[in-house]
């Protein structure tokens, strides 16, 4: 059937299950924007007040969710303000579709007004881009790009439209398609073809798997990584039993949060720079070290040579080029985590590694001591009493961060929402957005420093006006905490650019978006403000004093074996 | 480890960007590239690129890896300089403005079994067919009479004997997996 | 519209990425790129077989002429380059059929570069047209694989880029 161009991309949207877009209009996409209008009762468009925050929720979205992300810009600046968003979902592995506008085809290339050569920028930090020059392209393209975005290692992928393929006298021609059709159709049946591959995961490799259950047998002390991969691919279930018929410790990347019940006994925590002390003696320690869609990244592997030195390590993902990137591995099996762990699981026997477990466990983190000015571990621990249990955690980037993900449990994929790998200060609020409006029945908490908060909390006026009812935690030490404890270990104290006592007044600031805002400086008046935040039901912020030289423990130095902790 | 020369294959989809992608991963890690040729395949729609790149091989495996990933790769070989047949072709533009340089040159090119592909009143322009040292040698000989152009194709390799790039290894499903991946 | 554009750049990491990036934006498709380094080695000389669809490349030549690494920018005439291109070709024979090869081999002025039981890998350089005949000739005997240079160009005569 004919339909308009623009209908067309709204039709291939719906096609996916698309109920939520997060973006900004501007010239370029005004014929989007104006189809989106008749969509409105189909599809619903949160209006940020930035692009970089439309990027973030779409993100939060989808990691929440597991669904695909969507956000609309225009071209030019709308479009480049999206990139900060794109590079954190890609670094994270999480699934976005951008859509931007461009010139008429007639302008392009020749510096018109708000032209950007988008495509060519986001190449670096996208699974694929598309340049959409021809109207008839449309439904095709869009459905290649979802594939691409959800299909193995999730990612980001940008849709740029020319605006002369937009206009709303262009006609194309659209034939519905159940979405479990596509790749049976269009670019992405030659795409397969060509690659010889299919949009369901075909199956590890036995005999690969095979070999993992020999070294198992062989190993006295295994040890087991939850990384991102297994949280993306929500494969928590069979992770965690691989882990109880192992009997073997494991500790959780920042973006293996909710992959593995944070308080669950085998459970040693994050690992690396900050990682617990557990975490890094087992890893060092271990003779057998099973990495499950992690990356080994240089906050994991501070020290790439000597890592798990004792140990074989064998890494399971779904990237082969991830494999031997980072760290020199002896095994690997290629595949998606939830397969590949059945496999295992089915063709392995139940372990006991008590002595192993026991000196893993021994290096346990001595109790934070009580205070009567408000501590993190205090504003946390009240956090974590009264909240229900499956809140969902968005955070920002800093100290703040590694306290949240270090003491809260997370027991689910989706229930921890962070910037691990391009640690984007000014990530969360947006990413909170997405993910409350994604699991409208859950309580989303937003933790976020002083530092982070200014980045975007403009943001705030989209919570007000959509009443998203989001409880933002400020820790507010009033320096760029992180890079002030940098500064105090190895930079003798010259603490240069990082004094942030100047900051505007957090409550006052909440109150002009609209927001109800609390400051508290001690136990008592936490455990109040939480207790208003959760029965208000609409958005809230509570801004908590904290003392400036509070630092993030243990901290190992960057480029240093894991063990060598600079701070306990 | 070891720095040497590489040779990369690589079959693309012919598309508006691939080489730019592609050439992206080299430059993003500040690696030069020795040479680079982009040429037509039996498929219209499919480009052989070859890529010469001196590197260890830990490097060169990552490189590969990475250009695996790309939707718009469809294959991709590593080649050793021992068992694959590589060649290159120069069009070099030398100046004869005399009738005894032009014999002298014309010796030269028939020593080295390169082609005369035009001549004017003061130049002469000559192709040849070969590895890098025996374009080398010819241009050493020729900069004499004073070279005033030299254009090269850049490196293109097959493996010898009855090997192709489209082969089937363990690797390469893996990588297909991979595909699926990006 | 096919156009060729030879292009003298410093050989720095990253020139090449800063070329292509200027014909994608356009979503002009390179039909060929050859990258050789010159008789200096700092400078590579780039030889771009660009179609354009309807649209002028003098645009993308003044925004070549603007990068930092590009030393000298020029469009062939059509009417007078020498332009040769370099193909290897692996095809697969037979006791039978490698005389025939052998034979085509040389009305062409092809060289064999290295033979197997089963397969024969042929080299011809000659204009774009010859190797394209070349290909074709060789189909009915089964290509394995093709490897192409790219064209390279100079203008005819003593006229220098």
């Amino acid at each position: 059937m004919k339909i308009r161009a623009t209908q067309a991309i709204m039709e291939c949207l719906l096609e996916q299950g698309v109920d939520t877009i997060f973006g900004y209009p501007g010239g370029t996409i005004l014929n989007v924007y104006d189809e989106l209008y008749r969509y409105q009762d189909k599809i619903r468009h949160i209006l940020t007040a930035h692009e970089q925050g439309a990027a973030h929720a779409a993100d939060g979205y989808a990691r929440s969710t597991g669904r695909v992300g969507v956000c609309f810009a225009t071209s030019g600046p709308g479009a480049t303000n999206l990139t900060t968003g794109i590079a954190t979902a890609y670094m994270d592995s999480s699934p976005v579709v951008f859509l931007t506008c461009n010139v008429t085809e007639s302008t392009l290339g020749k510096d018109a007004f708000q032209e950007v050569d988008i495509t060519g920028i986001a190449m670096p930090i996208t699974k694929a881009t598309y340049l959409v020059r021809d109207p008839n392209d449309i439904p095709d393209i869009i459905r290649e790009a979802f594939a691409v975005a959800a299909m193995g290692r999730p990612g980001p992928v940008l849709i740029d439209l020319l605006k002369n393929v937009t206009g709303l006298d262009v006609m194309i021609d659209y034939e519905p398609l159940p979405k479990e059709e596509h790749q049976f159709h269009g670019r992405l049946a030659d795409l397969r073809k060509r690659a010889g591959w299919d949009l369901t995961p075909p199956a590890p490799n036995s005999d690969d798997v095979d070999k993992l259950v020999e070294l198992i047998a062989h190993s006295e002390k295994p040890m087991l990584i939850c990384g991102g991969g297994v949280v993306r691919s929500r494969a928590h279930e069979e992770f965690r039993t691989l882990a109880e018929k192992l009997d073997a410790p494991v500790a959780i990347t920042v973006m293996g949060g909710g992959g593995f019940p944070g308080a669950h006994p085998l459970t040693t925590g994050m690992l690396g720079m900050h990682g617990s002390r557990s975490s890094n003696m087992a890893c060092d320690n271990c003779d057998l070290l099973i990495a499950v869609g992690c990356r080994f990244s240089d906050r994991v592997a501070t020290d790439p040579a000597g890592f798990a030195k004792q140990a074989k390590i064998v890494h399971i993902d779904i990237d082969r080029a991830e494999i031997d990137k980072n760290v020199k591995t002896d095994h690997h099996i290629i595949g998606d985590a939830r397969q590949v762990l059945q496999m295992v699981n089915d063709r392995i026997p139940s372990y006991q590694h008590p002595a192993w477990k026991e000196f893993v466990f021994s290096h346990r983190p001595k109790a934070p001591a009580e205070s009567d000015i408000l501590t993190p571990y205090q504003v946390l621990r009240t956090l974590q009493q009264m909240c229900p249990q499956d809140t969902i955690v968005a955070t920002d980037v800093g100290q703040h961060q590694m306290w949240s993900i270090q003491h809260f449990h997370f027991d689910y994929p989706g229930q921890l929402i962070t910037s691990g790998g391009f640690g984007t200060m000014g990530f969360g609020l947006g990413a909170a957005m997405g993910a409350k409006l994604g699991n409208p029945d859950k309580t989303v908490l937003h933790m976020t420093g002083d530092g982070c908060f200014r980045m975007n909390g403009q943001e705030l006026a989209t919570v007000s006006h959509y009443d998203i009812p989001i409880i933002t935690v400020i820790f507010n030490n009033h320096t760029l905490g992180m890079v002030h404890q940098w500064q105090n270990l190895l930079y003798g104290g010259r603490f240069s650019q990082t004094d942030l006592n100047f900051a505007p007044d957090f409550v006052k600031l909440a109150e002009a978006y609209g927001v109800r805002g609390r400051r508290v400086t001690n136990q008592a008046e936490m455990t109040e403000a939480v207790r208003e935040a959760l029965d208000l039901g609409h958005a809230y912020v509570i801004e908590c004093i904290i003392d400036t030289d509070e630092t993030v423990r243990p901290m190992v130095s960057a480029g240093k074996p894991i063990t060598e902790f600079l701070l306990d | 480890m070891e720095s040497k020369e590489h040779t990369l294959s690589i079959l693309v989809e012919n598309t508006p960007g691939v080489l730019s992608q592609v050439s992206r991963l080299f430059s993003r890690k500040g690696y030069n590239i020795d040479s680079i040729a982009s040429g037509a395949t039996e498929d219209p729609k499919v480009t052989r690129i070859t890529i010469v790149m001196n590197g260890d091989d830990a490097t060169i495996e990552q490189l590969a890896a990475q250009l695996r990933k790309l939707l718009c790769v469809i294959s991709v070989k590593v080649l050793s300089t021992e068992d694959a047949v590589q060649r290159e072709l120069v069009l070099v533009k030398v100046k004869a403005e005399t009738k005894d340089k032009r014999d002298e040159v014309l010796q030269i090119v028939s020593v080295f079994r390169a082609s005369v592909v035009d001549i004017s009143r003061e130049t002469l322009t000559i192709s040849i067919l070969g590895d890098e040292n025996k374009a080398g040698a010819l241009m050493d000989l020729l900069a004499d009479f004073g070279l005033m152009e030299v254009v090269r194709t850049g490196i293109i390799a097959i493996e010898r004997g009855v090997r192709t790039i489209y082969e089937d290894t363990k690797e390469s499903g893996e990588f297909n997996y991979g595909k699926n991946v990006l | 519209m096919t156009q060729t554009i030879s292009v003298l750049v410093e050989n720095r990491a990253g020139v090449l990425n800063r070329i292509t990036g200027l014909f994608s934006r356009r979503a002009f498709n390179i039909e060929s790129l050859a990258v050789g380094v010159t008789d200096d080695k700092n400078i590579s000389r780039i030889t771009i077989i660009v179609d354009s669809g309807n649209n002028v490349v003098e645009q993308v030549e003044k925004q070549l002429n603007k990068l930092v690494d590009v030393i000298k920018v020029r469009t062939l005439d059509e009417k007078k380059l020498i332009g040769r291109e370099l193909i290897i070709v692996k095809v697969s024979t037979s006791t039978k059929t490698r005389q025939d090869v052998a034979n085509l081999c040389q009305i062409m002025g092809a060289k064999i570069a290295d033979i197997s039981s089963t397969t024969m890998t042929l080299e011809l350089s000659d204009t774009p047209d010859r190797v394209d005949l070349f290909e074709s000739l060789l189909r009915p005997f089964s290509i394995l694989e093709v490897a192409r240079t790219g064209v390279i160009a100079v203008q005819k005569g003593s006229g220098k880029i």
